[in-house]
């Protein structure tokens, strides 16, 4: 009988790299052709019977939007105030406490609002969809909707697709206002200037670069979540084990994701 | 092989590997108009690979395979969806979606498929849960039923379409003998109500022999012998005798194989000395 010998370790050690690459790319190979597979079902799909339900879109935006308000204004508020107090005690080294808002309206709009709802959204709603057709594939709900005839990327995907891309830069919109709105009560209280004037300087300040800056990039962390969810969720092996290792991977890989993503966007658009 | 007139299945020297290994090896087979084939074999014999294949869910490696009289390799993406239509499976666990109500399960094709107005489809959807013995339970989730219902209600959702052929992947497995003898009954009168070819996957032998018209025996990956009840049960294949007759294989043992197994480490040639 051979021993295992320190050679073979190693090899095996680089075939496991090679092979962890491999699947990598695979991965990202799934999720381009899934992105083009949602847009033939949604363009091409009312031709062979197969439209992608409005109705299903609908139920998807109350579930990954509407739902979501509540909490995604608690933190937006929470980050908004947190940016007004950092920003104070900074300012205050040079005696420029009133120039705050500069660093609130930017920092808000442009960073941190897209970034605390992408997140929320990878955790909320993206896990959600890992489980969701996790499970769906492993009691067979996959193989049931192919049997019947049903494309499961327009019956499943492309309703949470469409449902991302509307709802998280509708947020994003919405985390913005809220933000300002609780930096400017902080602001109000410390330094005494009025909110009427907040945001005279707030709408001085920002362009709509800034606005879209922050909207095309929770355009994508939607595209992101969705796929990344998605790939995960189709990718089940074994039992309820399975969804579980796919949630909390669909999770982390989409945060890993939003968090490069907007430094690489921040770096290409931020000339 | 002499080809029936009325066939509905028609499979050719299908080949079909899982990775590197091949399970299928020529498989070759014919279902026809109205019966019941039930396909059997141990675990492993790769009875449920011959069934998603035979409902077009696998690639195969080789072979041709004919459904209703088109080839599944000819057809387009339209007339692929168009088959699907006319086929209804039950699978083993129901498969009904968890987050829909047992009337949205079973409507779903009805509203994928066709224009018939909300009201048709309710009616239609509680005529079919009528013919499972599930009146009534259209409101309740899946979660909320018992194995058996589950099955019922999976069978409705497979014929709402008053498909030609119907799969049936091990519907008595998992029940106690009561209710699987009623699944048994249940899929001979959908059979003679409403005239459809069944394929039934089962390793239950009561189940078999009471509802076959016809019995394939697969053992690893080969087609031991198509037949009549009586043909099966008179066999004198030695392997399907032990099948029938609950005889454990007694295969050869590879001792170098055995022991590579165990250890995990590859046995060489010994060199005497």
């Amino acid at each position: 009988m051979t021993e295992p010998s320190p050679q073979n370790a190693f090899i095996k050690f680089c075939e496991r790299i090679g092979r962890t690459t491999v699947s990598g790319v695979e991965e990202i190979g799934h999720g381009g052709v899934l992105i083009g597979e949602s847009f033939y079902w949604l363009i091409y799909g009312p031709r062979v019977k197969q439209p992608v339900r409005l109705g299903a879109i609908f139920q998807q935006m109350m579930e990954v939007g509407i739902h979501a308000i509540p909490i995604i204004a608690l933190l937006v508020a929470s980050i908004g105030a947190m940016l007004a107090i950092q920003g104070i005690h900074t300012l205050r080294v040079f005696g420029a406490e009133s120039r705050v808002t500069i660093g609130i309206a930017f920092s808000v709009v442009r960073e941190f609002a897209p970034l605390i709802i992408g997140i929320v959204i990878a955790g909320r709603s993206g896990s959600a969809l890992a489980a969701r057709i996790g499970t769906m594939k492993i009691n067979q709900e996959i193989d049931a909707l192919k049997v019947m005839g049903v494309n499961p990327v327009r019956f499943l995907v492309v309703p949470s697709l469409i449902a991302m891309v509307i709802m998280v830069p509708m947020l994003t919109i919405f985390g913005d206002i809220v933000g300002l709105v609780a930096a400017g009560l902080y602001v109000n209280a410390n330094l005494g200037i009025s909110m009427a004037a907040f945001f005279h300087d707030v709408v001085d300040i920002l362009t709509i670069d800034d606005i879209m800056h922050g909207l095309t990039k929770s355009f994508l962390f939607a595209i992101l979540i969705t796929v990344i969810g998605v790939v995960n969720g189709a990718g089940v092996q074994g039992g309820a084990d399975g969804v579980g290792k796919a949630t909390t991977r669909s999770v982390v890989q989409a945060i890993s994701a939003i968090v490069m993503t907007d430094m690489i966007f921040a770096f290409v658009a931020t000339g | 092989m002499n080809k029936h007139p009325n066939t509905v299945i028609e499979v050719e020297n299908l080949v079909t590997h899982y990775g590197d290994r091949e399970i299928l090896k020529g498989v070759t087979l014919d279902v026809r108009d109205r019966e019941i084939m039930v396909i059997m074999g141990g675990s492993g014999s790769g009875k449920s690979t011959l069934l998603r294949h035979l409902m077009a869910l696998e690639t195969k490696t080789s072979g041709t395979m004919r459904i209703l009289g088109q080839n599944i390799d000819d057809l387009s993406q339209r007339d692929f969806f168009d088959l699907r239509k006319k086929i209804g499976v039950a699978f083993q666990g129901g498969a009904l979606f968890s987050s829909m109500t047992v009337g949205e399960n079973v409507m779903l094709p009805l509203y994928e498929h066709t224009d018939l107005d909300q009201m048709t489809m309710e009616i239609m959807t509680r005529m079919k849960l009528e013919v499972v013995e599930l009146g009534g339970f259209e409101d309740l989730k899946p979660s909320e039923l018992s194995g058996g219902m589950i099955k019922r209600a999976a069978f409705a959702r497979a014929i709402v379409m008053d498909p030609k052929i119907l799969f049936c992947d091990e519907p008595s497995a998992g029940l106690d003998p009561v209710v699987a003898s009623a699944l048994d009954d249940l899929i001979l009168l959908l059979r003679d109500a409403m005239q459809m070819s069944i394929v039934v996957v089962t390793h239950e032998l009561e189940s078999a022999f009471k509802i076959a018209d016809r019995i394939t025996v697969l053992d690893k990956g080969h087609i031991l012998m198509v037949g009549t009840v009586d043909e099966v049960k008179n066999s004198t294949n030695e392997r399907v005798y032990n099948l029938l007759n609950r005889v454990p294989e007694d295969d050869n043992m590879d001792m170098d194989k055995y022991l590579q197994r165990l250890t995990g480490v590859e046995v060489q040639e010994e060199t005497v000395l």
